[in-house]
């Protein structure tokens, strides 16, 4: 998929992301060694973004296959199409076998194709997202083992389905649950933190166009300040996006109090943070 | 020694510092290293980091011991001049007007404005040869310090000058002077960092790494002993608390739900089974009503566990976030209902403070007194602890030689479905001095709470 590790960043680059030397290592390896890729980090600091690009930028088909609570094989893997299956039983005609009835509804007509199991059977090449994987109970995990692997899908009525061609796996976690070891053993593991100041500076002036290099040097200041307060939810790096652009749209080109003040609502979203934060920061004046 | 030895002791080493490298990662990491760039050290350590790091609390003790095994090389010739002409001069006193001590600073002021990574490194490489070489252990050895550099260079009194040069004058005192300050400090922050991995570098190519290794690696935030922690460890430790409540607090959730599925849903069953032409595939059950769990936590919050009893109350307040039915008193030598404390959304550190002037929980003698305090719990609150409720003492069981009153304790536990002590104290100190724990101990099981990968052995095992 990639040639060389700087290569990679420079590709990614080219798809919008900018990924930092780790990043760009570690996205190679996972892609050369054909191995699982975990991302973890606090929310919106762009794990999902991070398969998106590798995606745009290796002309692979995104799949993706989003986790909750109560996801099951039947969402995840395959399910049989059993209203179908029905419909043959019931049509099929009164002399046939019923060997012969059995062995036509086990077959590929009948099979509802999900996400992982749609992954594997692509010939084209193709990034699976498996997202917000701490989101799912345990015994989903273990489902994920075998793909995670051997890249392979066990049918029972069928047989075992093998990857023609291994797809780039990209779960991203945000730790709301401590994933079991033997997931963590079969993945290659990243950590996404905050981006240094200057790293925010740079994606700001990538992801909002137009914006000045001052203003966005002010933002990502204002950011990493902060999140340096002891708040219930950092800003995160989606935010501070978010907060340049409606700075931009405001026609503000400084931010000073004031418009800290006026637009603190898009990047803190809980009331007890908005007190800390205009305590901390002596906005009290301004904020009534 | 080739590299793949170097592979091998450096896999030892960061399984000495508590990160657990399976073979299979081992493996891994070993196959990585032909896929990179070998010149590349921020790929060498990205791979690594890659293959063997899966906690995000085991990367700075990562760090740490990959800086000491793969340390970045002095390739430009000045930096070999530079250590040349430290050896032909040791041991020289450094003053504070010193010529090269001010020179030093004036570029350490340019490098920490201009915000340039490779220049502050290529600094504390010279700063530490400089400033930062002491005498060693035995005679003939060099070692270096990294308080000394700091203590000497003082970058921390750099701080009015860059911001003197850095705003305009019209910004000063405003949100931008903030913001700038924030900034430096978090440059002189990573000067720091930087002169830390300095001197362990030299230390390592004085005496090798291993030995360094040994002591230079800190534990990570969940093996911190909770007695001893510093306010910048309490801050990782409540990053890590978080989790670990909502955890706590989804395996109960999760045990509602799974544990036992209630009756028949006939209603559900037979609306489904109309899809599959009347056959009743797919059987609906009802939903268990879940059942509440009521926690009351005594804390103790004396002087002489105020970090253990920070912590204490911000696993309370993670507690508070996720359970609806949770009451916490608080005491010293008298006791207060401190729930109003921790409203959800209220900010922590407030609710701490608040506490320590608002809730009436020290009285005329100001140490612990648990017979007391037990006393004062029966007497006002016995009302709080019904059959449903869990109870959770929170302190290390040393009453200064008073009471501890067993009796009220026990009637207290054996109200409540379920009670257990965490004591912050290692279990060999248990029954020394003033310590009444095995008194207690004998009414409600006590479990030694000393770091957070303890209490989430106490959260998996016991809830």
């Amino acid at each position: 998929m990639f040639a060389s590790a700087a290569e990679t960043g420079q590709r990614l680059a080219g798809a919008g992301y900018l990924a930092d030397s780790a990043t760009a290592t570690t996205v190679f390896l996972a892609a050369s060694l054909e191995r699982p890729l975990l991302v973890e980090g606090p929310a919106g600091v762009g794990k999902t973004e991070l398969a998106k690009a590798v995606a745009t930028c290796t002309g692979s088909e995104l799949i993706r296959l989003q986790c909750y609570e109560g996801l099951d094989e039947s969402r995840a893997l395959y399910e049989w199409n059993y209203k179908k299956q029905l419909l043959r039983i019931q049509a099929a005609p009164s002399d046939q076998a019923w060997e012969r009835t059995h062995d036509d509804i086990f077959t590929e007509e009948f099979l509802l194709t999900r996400p992982l199991l749609g992954a594997i059977r692509r010939t084209e090449s193709t990034v699976l997202l498996i997202d917000e994987i701490d989101k799912t109970d345990v015994e989903v995990e273990a489902l994920l083992l075998e793909v995670l692997s051997d890249f392979q899908v066990t049918i029972p009525e069928m047989g075992t389905v093998v990857a023609t061609r291994r797809p780039f796996v990209l779960l991203t976690s945000n730790a709301n649950r401590e994933l079991s070891e033997a997931l963590k053993r079969r993945c290659l593991y990243l950590y996404i933190d905050y981006p240094t100041q200057e790293r925010e500076r740079d994606i700001l002036l990538e992801r909002v166009p137009n914006i000045h290099r001052d203003l966005a040097e002010q933002v990502a200041r204002a950011a990493a300040l902060l999140r340096s307060l002891e708040l219930k939810k950092a800003p995160s790096l989606a935010e501070s996006i978010d907060w340049a652009r409606t700075l931009l749209v405001l026609g503000v080109d400084h931010l000073d109090e004031t418009a800290l003040t006026a637009t603190l609502g898009v990047v803190l979203k809980h009331a007890s943070d908005h007190v800390r934060a205009i305590k901390e920061l002596d906005l009290s004046a301004l904020a009534d | 020694m080739d590299l793949f030895d170097r592979h091998l002791d450096f896999v030892a080493a960061l399984r000495r510092a508590g990160i657990q490298v399976s073979v299979a990662e081992d493996i891994d990491a070993a196959n990585a290293l032909g896929a990179i760039d070998m010149t590349d050290r921020d790929q060498l350590r990205a791979a690594y980091a890659a293959a063997a790091v899966k906690r995000p609390a085991h990367r700075p003790a990562f760090d740490t011991v990959f800086d000491l095994y793969f340390p970045a090389l002095l390739d430009d010739a000045g930096s070999a001049a530079e250590e040349a002409a430290e050896r032909a001069t040791p041991g020289r006193q450094i003053y504070p007007g010193d010529p090269t001590l001010v020179q030093f600073r004036e570029q350490l002021a340019q490098q920490l404005l201009a915000g340039d990574a490779d220049g502050l490194a290529q600094l504390a490489r010279v700063g530490v040869g400089r400033f930062g070489a002491v005498t060693g252990g035995a005679p003939g050895v060099q070692s270096w310090s990294a308080y000394i550099t700091m203590a000497r260079t003082s970058p921390d009194t750099l701080l009015a000058a860059l911001l003197e040069q850095a705003l305009l004058p019209d910004e000063r005192g405003t949100m931008a002077e903030r913001l700038m300050r924030q900034t430096f400090a978090a440059r002189i922050a990573a000067f720091r960092r930087l002169v830390d991995t300095e001197v362990q570098r030299r230390l390592a190519a004085e005496s090798g790494p291993d030995r360094v290794a040994r002591t230079a690696v800190r534990p990570s935030a969940e093996r911190l002993d909770l007695l001893h922690a510093t306010n910048a460890d309490l801050s990782a430790i409540r990053r890590e608390v978080q989790p670990l409540a909502r955890r706590l607090a989804a395996r109960l959730a999760y045990d509602h739900r799974h544990g036992r599925r209630g009756k028949l849903d006939f209603r559900r069953t037979i609306r489904a089974s109309l899809s599959s032409g009347g056959v009743p595939m797919q059987t609906h059950m009802r939903p268990r009503h879940p059942r509440k769990t009521d926690l009351v936590i005594l804390c103790d919050v004396s002087d002489s566990v105020t970090s253990f009893a920070r912590f204490t109350l911000m696993l309370v307040f993670a507690l508070r976030e996720q359970f609806s039915r949770v009451r916490v008193f608080a005491f010293v030598d008298d006791l207060d209902e401190v729930t109003r404390f921790f409203r959800p959304g209220v900010d922590i550190v407030e609710a701490v403070t608040r506490l320590d002037a608002e809730a009436k929980v020290r009285g005329w003698y100001g140490r612990t007194d648990y017979g007391r305090a037990f006393r004062l719990f029966e007497e006002m609150h016995s009302d709080a602890i019904a059959a449903r409720t869990s109870l959770l003492v929170l302190g290390d069981a040393r009453s200064n030689y008073g009471d501890p009153n067993v009796p009220a304790l026990q009637r207290l536990a054996g109200r409540a479905r379920r009670a257990y002590w965490l004591n912050p104290e290692r279990r060999g100190a248990w029954d020394t001095g003033d310590s009444c724990a095995s008194q207690v101990g004998r009414v409600m099981p006590m479990v030694e709470c000393r770091n957070l990968s303890q209490l989430a052995d106490f959260v998996r095992d016991v809830v």
